[in-house]
């Protein structure tokens, strides 16, 4: 395999900032989200819901609805022959549950569909819906962690305490002892509150039957493509062929569309049933109340330190309210496992347990959403060394550069079973301070007006991403993510078309893959036009989350593009009479190295496809290859900071100025880095200061709209300055790590800790997200203590 | 269902007869009735913005307008703006400041901006980060779409006809 | 999110509108600018069984000055108000102008008027507190004839006016120009709804704050004067204006909403700050 280094000695595209190929259709509207394909007969869905938490149902009653206009069916759970989806982990602490497409016999939360109603306009089926008369027996809704019922049914029946995973992924009977002989414990509790990833477009679907394919061709809003087949082909009894999935543009994804939601299954069932094309696009009121949250965890840590602040162990509790139902096909599993598995970040630690447990409450499931457990785990892991710094009298850098796995320590073991790769984390810690102090934030943090508090923030983090199957595996799923294929083709104009199983929900996959392979055989990447998104185009695949696109789907698409500048070069050598070795592919050209003499590879395509009785008989026709990768999963790291204001005289917050570090390995695309970087924290500053899916004590939602779901806007970004390190990756022939979600996981951890610098004087100390300005009006309301303390 | 009304709307210059349901809202007319499926919906109450369009020249949010009220207005959407087939420079400056990822915001900040900058012509950068406030984009983080709105507003200003 | 069906019918003249409204009843609604009427339309927590759309009646979007008072037809849009900085018409009312860059974002202010604004009646809409603050009367016509009703009694509890549903308000007046104000809300972000909001205006005669009024909005159902602290400005000389206690006085005289535990509370801590940084902002025009 060729080491990231000397790859990069030729490359010419990649590391530029190349303008993204995608730009244009969506600048002029012509680009294609899934409520936007045309179909001039498709008939139009919305979903009868439960409005109240939880539930037995004991009837539906369809009959008025049916009588009006336009309405085609009402299909109920019964209609569909009781299809469901399973979420499934091979492991005895797992409690198996199912998640049917609609409701029945019980509701779970407030939004659950129980119908699915089939009109000819939205409009109308909405009318339908109103018209759809359901009597429901209402229990107790569980709605925090702590909500105990006794009395009565529990969510799940195979579950009745409640809890769906618990797991003890790592133990450690030397840990208590540990503990109880280290001169100072950080005991604390954190929390963060539910959130929503709010994609600006929400789910959709668009499902039509063909005979002629014996297949159901559902276009979806999706980032797995292939494992929305798997789920619509298993709930429905089909086998995978006959169920084709298309993705075309997706307005956004974040984790939140990682998954296989009931009512594309609905939708899916009702086309088959009915014989006829059936679309819905989720409205925001749905997709705010009704799919997938992620994020309300509770972690309590004790934390034990030397005197000289150095970690000596640490023990953690902790809980994520995963909400009704284990979501297909990641499970309730996905946070509490990521949660106990990363928790250790970049911080060397002796000893380590932990316990992590999801707990069902009446909410919508929780799916991933951007980051997973990780925008929690830096929280804590930075909340405890900015407390054990206070408490030791420490300043927070040093305590934290003293327990940072450095450059020397690598590849290095943790007591989580994972090995590091080399990365810049004690770099990228310095390098952040630096530029604090070389930007005069110190300065800047004690000129606050009169009413107003600043503080300054710190985050050493890092971000694993690209997890392939040895990695994936030990999650013990039945479908275990990681590799991906990459086809190229090279047709006879000499343009090169590759396909891929991951999906871009505005990544700029079609730029960036583009890049690399360009590259590789020294054409322009607008020669390359890249293929997802249709499970009948493209080989299987995992789909785009966790980082993984670039770098697995991206490392294959290498693999394939050096065996087809193989091919290439063998046919040039062949026509020009050299050796393979002696050709060079360039701008175009394949030019021998020595004599300088050379044809294009659009000539050599040509001749290929048209004027194949020129070249030797051989074994493979045509200009094709294919590449895959597997890597066990890296680390990319980075180290934010932030400069933080609170007004006293309102308890607002705002965020300043904003710096960045980070590496993730090569950069193919400076552009498309720092958007994803800038987006991250957009979405991190959301969900420490605004955002929070609020839920009354009996389980009705209170942020159904964009009025109190609070989605940052300009006005509450700072500016934010991104400096790059690069620490290759040697697991891919790109050198390439994910990078897709530290924006999100640093911001909550770097804002807390300037909130908590600049609370310091007032004896306050925060650990909760999200933090409003009634909290903090609250907080302020202490006693003023002095600076000392 | 309440009986339908013929409406005259004159989209991106072209004017169209449609027959539409009263409640139908205009963002819905645009992309149902007449197939502009660039205008996006992303709220239906008024927050986001992803629907925009210039109604007489004037942005306003299609989801919160009937498309019987818009009957004899002139509606402007993002297909009108590259018109001739090439981008406009706003068009241009939201690719080069990487003011779009996923897309779906993208021609409500545009139709925003058009408006804005046809009325303000050299707003400062603290006047259009207000201005871009009005939209929201789950994506981009609003940098470069300010950089991008702030570098045309400038580059119109230098060029203008003295 | 699709409205329930509804009739449409478009008025060109006050009158057609009033026939339509009469034959139509109860469960007809006018609908100007739509800003506040669709979303709730959308979410189906309004369905009106006819919409009588008054925004093509080319009278009521007006804005002139009479002797003192200023009157806005009830069609005026907000972003025309926003526009409106012409000291001829707008002495003494310079406020409005920058109360209005306070409602929501510009595509809402294009279509939004300030008519719709005072009958929705959000308690802390900008024109419910400007009308408040400016002591306006509002003019409606309607079966009964043409009637005024001072601000004082317009509002009647939260969403709740004296306007009824067959009654159209044309026109806005407001008596009372002061020479200086300012308007401080505080919203969680940036162009949302206040939570709580204060507008101060006074005149100055011989060193003196005169004419004092100050509402505060977004806190009680309605927008409220805060009568105390007026009293204690009042009088005020300039290089004493106890901007402190006005604070105090206004804060301890509401009793703000609460929807959970300690927002009552806070909401009046903010009517505390706010009303605090309201009198400095007006304070500070004088000086300008
Ligand atoms: C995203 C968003 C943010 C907003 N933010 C703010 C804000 O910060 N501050 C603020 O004040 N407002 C805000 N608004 C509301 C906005 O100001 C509305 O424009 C205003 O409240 C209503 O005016 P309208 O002309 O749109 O009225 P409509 O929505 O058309 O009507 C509102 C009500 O008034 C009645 N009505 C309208 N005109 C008349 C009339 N002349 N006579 C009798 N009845 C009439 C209607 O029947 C209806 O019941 C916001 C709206 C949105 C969508
Ligand atoms: S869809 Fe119109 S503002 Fe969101
Ligand atoms: S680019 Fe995706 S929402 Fe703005």
């Amino acid at each position: 395999m060729a080491t990231a280094s000397s790859a990069r000695q030729s490359q010419q595209w990649v590391g530029q900032p190349l303008q993204r190929r995608e730009d244009s259709r969506f600048l002029r509207g012509t680009g294609r989200y899934t409520d936007d394909v045309p179909h001039a007969f498709a008939l139009h869905v919305a979903f009868v819901r439960s409005p109240i938490a939880f539930g037995v149902i004991r009837s539906i009653e369809v009959t008025r609805a049916l009588e009006i206009p336009g309405v085609v069916a009402v299909l109920t759970s019964a209609d569909l022959g009781h299809p469901s989806l399973t979420g499934f982990l091979d492991r005895d602490e797992f409690v198996t549950t199912s998640m049917p497409i609609l409701a029945h016999e019980r509701v779970r939360f407030v939004g659950e569909p129980i119908a699915i109603v089939v009109a000819t306009d939205r409009y109308i089926a909405e009318d339908a819906v109103e018209a759809v008369a359901c009597e429901i027996d209402e229990l107790t809704a569980i709605v925090t962690m702590d909500d105990q019922v006794p009395s009565q049914i529990p969510i799940h029946d195979a579950a009745p305490d409640g809890v769906l995973v618990d797991l003890r992924m790592f133990t450690d009977d030397e840990l208590e002892g540990v503990l109880a002989a280290s001169p100072l414990v950080v005991d604390e509790t954190f929390r963060s509150g539910r959130l929503q990833a709010a994609p600006m477009e929400g789910r959709g679907a668009l499902a039509e039957w063909i005979d002629r394919d014996d297949q159901l061709v559902v276009t979806v809003s999706t980032q797995l493509p292939h494992q929305v087949r798997t789920g619509i082909a298993q709930a429905l009894g089909l086998v995978e062929r006959q169920v084709r999935v298309i993705v075309p543009d997706v307005g956004g994804g974040f984790g939140f569309k990682a998954v296989l939601g009931r009512e594309e299954v609905a939708v899916a069932a009702a086309a088959r049933i009915l014989g006829r094309p059936v679309r819905w696009a989720e409205d925001r009121l749905e997709s705010l109340t009704a799919s997938f949250q992620g994020r309300e965890q509770e972690y309590t840590v004790r934390a034990g330190f030397t005197e000289d602040g150095v970690l000596t162990g640490l023990a953690a509790d902790i809980r994520c309210n995963v909400g009704a139902y284990s979501a297909f096909p990641f499970t309730c599993g996905l946070e509490p496992i990521m949660a106990a598995t990363e928790f250790l970040g970049v911080y060397k630690v002796p000893r380590y347990a932990s316990r992590s447990r999801g707990i069902a409450s009446n909410k919508p499931p929780s799916n991933a959403y951007r980051g997973v457990s990780r925008p929690q785990i830096v929280m804590v892991m930075e909340g405890l060394m900015d407390r054990a710094a206070d408490r030791l009298g420490i300043d927070r850098v040093e305590i934290r550069r003293r327990n940072t796995i450095r450059p020397e320590d690598f590849p290095y073991t943790g007591p989580n079973g994972i090995t590091y790769e080399p990365g810049s984390y004690l770099e990228a810690l310095e390098l952040c301070a630096a530029q604090v102090q070389q930007l005069g934030w110190w300065q800047r943090r004690e000129e606050a007006a009169p009413g107003f508090i600043r503080g300054i923030g710190i985050a050493n983090f890092s971000e694993r991403n690209a997890y392939g199957t040895a990695t994936m595996g030990l999650r013990r799923m039945p479908m275990t993510p990681g590799f991906e294929v990459a086809h190229l083709t090279m047709d006879a104009s000499g343009d090169v078309t590759l396909t891929s199983g991951t999906c871009s929900a505005g990544q700029g996959h079609e730029t960036t893959f583009a890049q690399i392979v360009a590259d590789r055989l020294g054409i322009a990447p607008d020669r390359i036009k890249l293929r997802q998104g249709d499970t009948d185009l493209t080989s299987f695949g995992w789909g785009t989350f966790a980082g993984r696109s670039l770098v697995i789907g991206g490392g294959a698409a290498a693999v394939a593009a050096r065996k087809l500048a193989t091919q290439l070069k063998e046919v040039a050598a062949y026509l020009l009479s050299v050796s393979a070795d002696d050709i060079e592919l360039s701008n175009g050209n394949a030019t021998v190295r020595v004599s300088g003499e050379s044809m294009s590879i659009d000539d050599i395509a040509k001749t290929v496809h048209f004027r194949s009785h020129l070249l030797p008989a051989r074994e493979e026709y045509l200009l094709e290859s294919h590449g895959s990768a597997d890597p066990s999963g890296m680390f990319s790291n980075g180290c934010h900071a932030a400069l933080v204001e609170i007004d006293a005289g309102t308890g607002a917050v705002c965020v300043l100025d904003y710096l960045v570090v980070e590496d993730c390995g090569v950069i193919v695309n400076p552009l498309v880095v720092d958007g994803q970087v800038r987006g991250g924290i957009a979405q991190g500053i959301g969900s420490t200061l605004y955002e929070e899916a609020e839920y009354s004590s009996d389980g009705q939602p209170l942020a159904g709209s964009f009025m109190s779901y609070l989605v940052p806007t300009a006005a509450e970004m700072p500016p934010i300055a991104i400096h790059h390190l690069e620490t290759p990756c040697y697991q891919t022939e790109t050198g390439v790590k994910g990078m897709g979600e530290a924006g999100t996981i640093g911001a909550p951890a770097v804002i807390l800790s300037a909130l908590n610098d600049a609370l310091r004087s007032r004896g306050a100390w925060l650990e909760h997200v999200p933090v409003t300005p009634a909290d903090m009006q609250q907080l302020l309301a202490l006693p003023i203590e002095t600076e000392s303390s | 269902m309440s009986e339908s009304c013929e409406i005259t709307l004159t989209v991106n210059g072209v004017r169209h007869q449609v027959s539409v349901e009263p409640r139908r809202t205009l963002a819905d007319v645009l992309r149902i009735d007449l197939g502009l499926t660039g205008t996006h919906v992303g709220c239906e109450h008024g927050i986001c913005g992803a629907c925009t369009v210039l109604m007489d020249d004037q942005p306003v949010r299609a989801c919160l307008v009937f498309g019987v009220q818009a009957d004899g207005s002139s509606i402007r959407t993002v297909e009108g703006l590259a018109a001739n087939g090439e981008l406009t420079d706003l068009q241009q400056a939201f690719s080069r400041h990487h003011a779009l990822q996923c897309g779906f915001c993208t021609p409500g900040f545009l139709m925003l901006a058009e408006g804005y900058l046809a009325e303000t012509p050299a707003p400062d950068r603290v006047a259009v980060r207000e201005m871009v406030s009005a939209n929201l984009c789950r994506c981009t983080g609003y940098q470069g779409i300010v950089d991008a709105i702030v570098d045309v507003a400038e580059q119109r200003f230098h060029e203008r006809p003295i | 999110m699709k409205p329930a069906s509804f009739e449409y019918h478009r008025a060109t003249t006050v009158s057609e509108a009033l026939t339509f409204v009469n034959e139509l009843g109860e469960d007809a609604k006018f609908i100007a600018g739509g800003q506040s009427l669709v979303p709730m339309m959308n979410f189906r927590l309004a369905r009106p069984t006819a919409l009588i759309d008054i925004m093509h009646i080319p009278k009521l979007n007006s804005i002139y000055r009479d002797g003192d008072s200023l009157i806005v037809g009830a069609l005026t849009r907000h972003r025309t108000l926003e526009l409106t900085t012409d000291a001829s018409v707008v002495e003494g009312f310079a406020l409005l102008s920058s109360a209005a860059r306070w409602i929501g974002h510009t595509p809402i202010r294009t279509r939004g008027t300030i008519g719709g604004s005072l009958v929705h009646a959000d308690a802390s809409a900008e024109w419910c507190m400007m009308a408040r603050l400016f002591d306006a009367q509002m003019t409606l016509e309607g079966p009964r004839g043409r009637r005024t009703v001072s601000s004082g009694d317009w509002f009647q509890g939260m969403f709740s006016t004296a306007a009824d549903f067959n009654e159209l308000l044309v026109e806005i007046q407001f008596i009372s120009p002061r020479r200086y104000g300012a308007l401080a809300e505080f919203a969680r972000r940036h162009g949302d709804f206040a939570l709580a909001a204060v507008a101060v205006a006074f005149d100055v005669v011989d060193d003196r704050l005169c004419n004092v009024g100050i509402v505060i909005g977004g806190v009680e159902g309605i927008p409220v004067r805060a009568s105390e602290a007026e009293t204690l400005l009042e009088g005020a000389s300039l290089g004493a204006v106890d901007v402190e206690g006005a604070a105090r006085s206004a804060a301890a005289g509401v009793e703000p909403m609460e929807s959970e535990p300690g927002e009552a509370a806070y909401r009046r801590h903010l009517v505390d700050t706010l009303t605090r940084r309201a009198i400095h902002d007006a304070l500070a025009t004088r000086v300008q």
